[in-house]
């Protein structure tokens, strides 16, 4: 295959940054995306210019760190796949494909095509997690009965590998299908429920204080979601919040 | 709720864009409705309009409420919609929107900025000149008026032109509104998509009536 990749080159997080254009030769159709991108930063390291930054860790769609806004979309035209998951034969011979970094201001570019999404982290650390007494009197998670309906929603939302689609693709940059499902598979389990209220409360905060847009409910969240967590969980989240906003 | 807190916290906006878009959605039922006389008997929408123009409830009640009600959803949608471009400082190059999403729900800011002209003119229409009938000139009451007024306005075809594409807009607008709304009260079972199926019904319906009674007007006087 032959294309012409327009990608976004940035040398710093300060630098302005444009669209630079590669003509790329030689792509197998079974090659995956990132792969392309290593045929053509080889090519430009032999050249001595300097490589295309991006992220990428497992490269099997378990870690969420590769993202990359592919010709418009999260992680390309794929469904239900992250950008390591994405295969040339979605593209034809002679396509141009832009590459672009997820753009929010709340996921700044570091480098290129790598932006910092430490603000996830920061959501999380607001309350992503239960407390636990590990003092050797941990009571075993499987005496606790759980029904099915909720063990399945919570794993589900569970699913979530933290990789920022849902900002990048949305057009308001809101961060709410994220963080819904980091609420969600807590406040469906009984282990979850003793810090509800303070959770949500905080990790909302959390986000909207990072800089997030507003939800307006487009969906295109769960469309290029590569877990497809529901939009169900932002209902919930929603519910949650505003429960717990009257509660205190 | 401090304002400033407000506008900081974003369920509770998405909530507030909800309820408010809901109360204009009954109010939309209601005026569909009255509107809908018009075609079926001269009398009746007269008596109706008379009522809805003299009684004190609803012009000093329910008419404030309505027109925060307006006023609010539509500086809240502005500055939400302001707020949402500031997340997002550089543009993407390419941006492929329809692929996941659909135009409507992507393009509330321009619907509603339609339906904002078109309201303008409907009150210059109607709402002005029916302050300056009843307060400021200072008329009697007259009953049999209102009837007339309404054919006289969609003798104008690029008027009921403009009223016709408003409508369509409205449509579009509602398509996404009302199940959104649902899903921002934290709703989403299986009676939610029911009433949103209910919604996009409201949606075509409504918007179809204005048509039809705008056209019927037109063509029939
Ligand atoms: S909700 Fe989906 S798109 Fe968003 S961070 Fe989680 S896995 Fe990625
Ligand atoms: S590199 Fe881990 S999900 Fe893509």
């Amino acid at each position: 295959m032959k294309l012409t990749l327009k990608i976004w080159r940035q040398k710093n997080a300060q630098d302005k940054g444009g669209i630079v254009d590669y003509p790329i030769d030689g792509i197998e159709p079974d090659m995956s995306f990132l792969e392309m991108l290593d045929v053509l930063n080889e090519q430009l390291i032999n050249k001595g210019d300097e490589p295309v930054a991006f992220d990428h860790d497992c490269r099997e769609g378990i870690c969420g760190m590769c993202s990359l806004f592919i010709n418009g979309e999260a992680h390309g035209p794929d469904r239900g796949v992250t950008t390591c998951q994405l295969h040339m034969r979605m593209f034809k011979d002679g396509d141009t494909i832009f590459i672009e970094p997820f753009r929010a201001k709340a996921f700044p570019v570091i480098k290129d095509l790598v932006v910092d999404r430490s603000s996830f982290e920061r959501i999380q650390h607001a309350g992503g997690f239960i407390s636990v007494n590990t003092s050797g009197n941990t009571i075993d998670a499987n005496t606790i009965p759980i029904n099915k309906h909720d063990a399945d929603k919570s794993f589900d939302a569970a699913a979530c590998i933290g990789c920022g689609a849902c900002v990048a693709t949305c057009k308001n940059s809101s961060a709410m299908l994220f963080v819904s499902a980091k609420v969600s598979q807590y406040a469906l389990l009984p282990q979850g429920k003793v810090e509800a209220v303070d959770r949500v409360l905080n990790m909302v905060h959390q986000m909207d204080a990072e800089g997030f847009g507003n939800c307006t409910n487009t969906g295109a969240c769960e469309v290029e979601c590569p877990k497809g967590i529901s939009l169900e969980n932002i209902a919930r989240m929603n519910r949650e919040y505003l429960a717990a906003s009257l509660k205190g | 709720m401090a304002q400033s807190a407000l506008l900081n916290a974003s369920i509770l906006k998405k909530v507030a864009m909800a309820l408010s878009g809901l109360f204009l959605i009954s109010f939309l039922a209601l005026h569909v409705s009255l509107n809908l006389i018009s075609i079926f008997s001269e009398r009746v929408f007269n008596e109706a309009s008379h009522f809805m123009g003299y009684n004190p409830l609803i012009q000093y009640f329910m008419q404030p409420v309505l027109a925060f009600g307006v006023i609010f959803h539509f500086v809240f949608g502005f500055v939400l919609t302001l707020q949402n471009k500031n997340a997002r400082p550089i543009a993407y190059a390419k941006y492929n929107g329809a692929a996941n999403a659909s135009w409507t729900s992507r393009n509330m800011i321009i619907s509603g900025s339609v339906i904002l002209a078109f309201l303008v003119l409907h009150f210059y229409d109607f709402w002005f000149p029916e302050v300056n009938y009843k307060y400021v000139v200072g008329n009697l009451p007259d009953a049999n008026r209102y009837f007339g007024e309404l054919v006289h306005k969609f003798h104008d075809p690029i008027r009921t032109g403009l009223y016709c594409v408003s409508f369509v807009l409205l449509g579009f607008h509602l398509w996404h509104g009302f199940g959104s709304s649902l899903q921002s009260m934290g709703m989403h079972n299986k009676y939610s998509r029911f009433l949103s199926k209910v919604g996009y019904g409201f949606a075509i319906v409504v918007p179809a009536l204005f048509v039809i009674i705008a056209l019927f007007h037109h063509f029939n006087n």
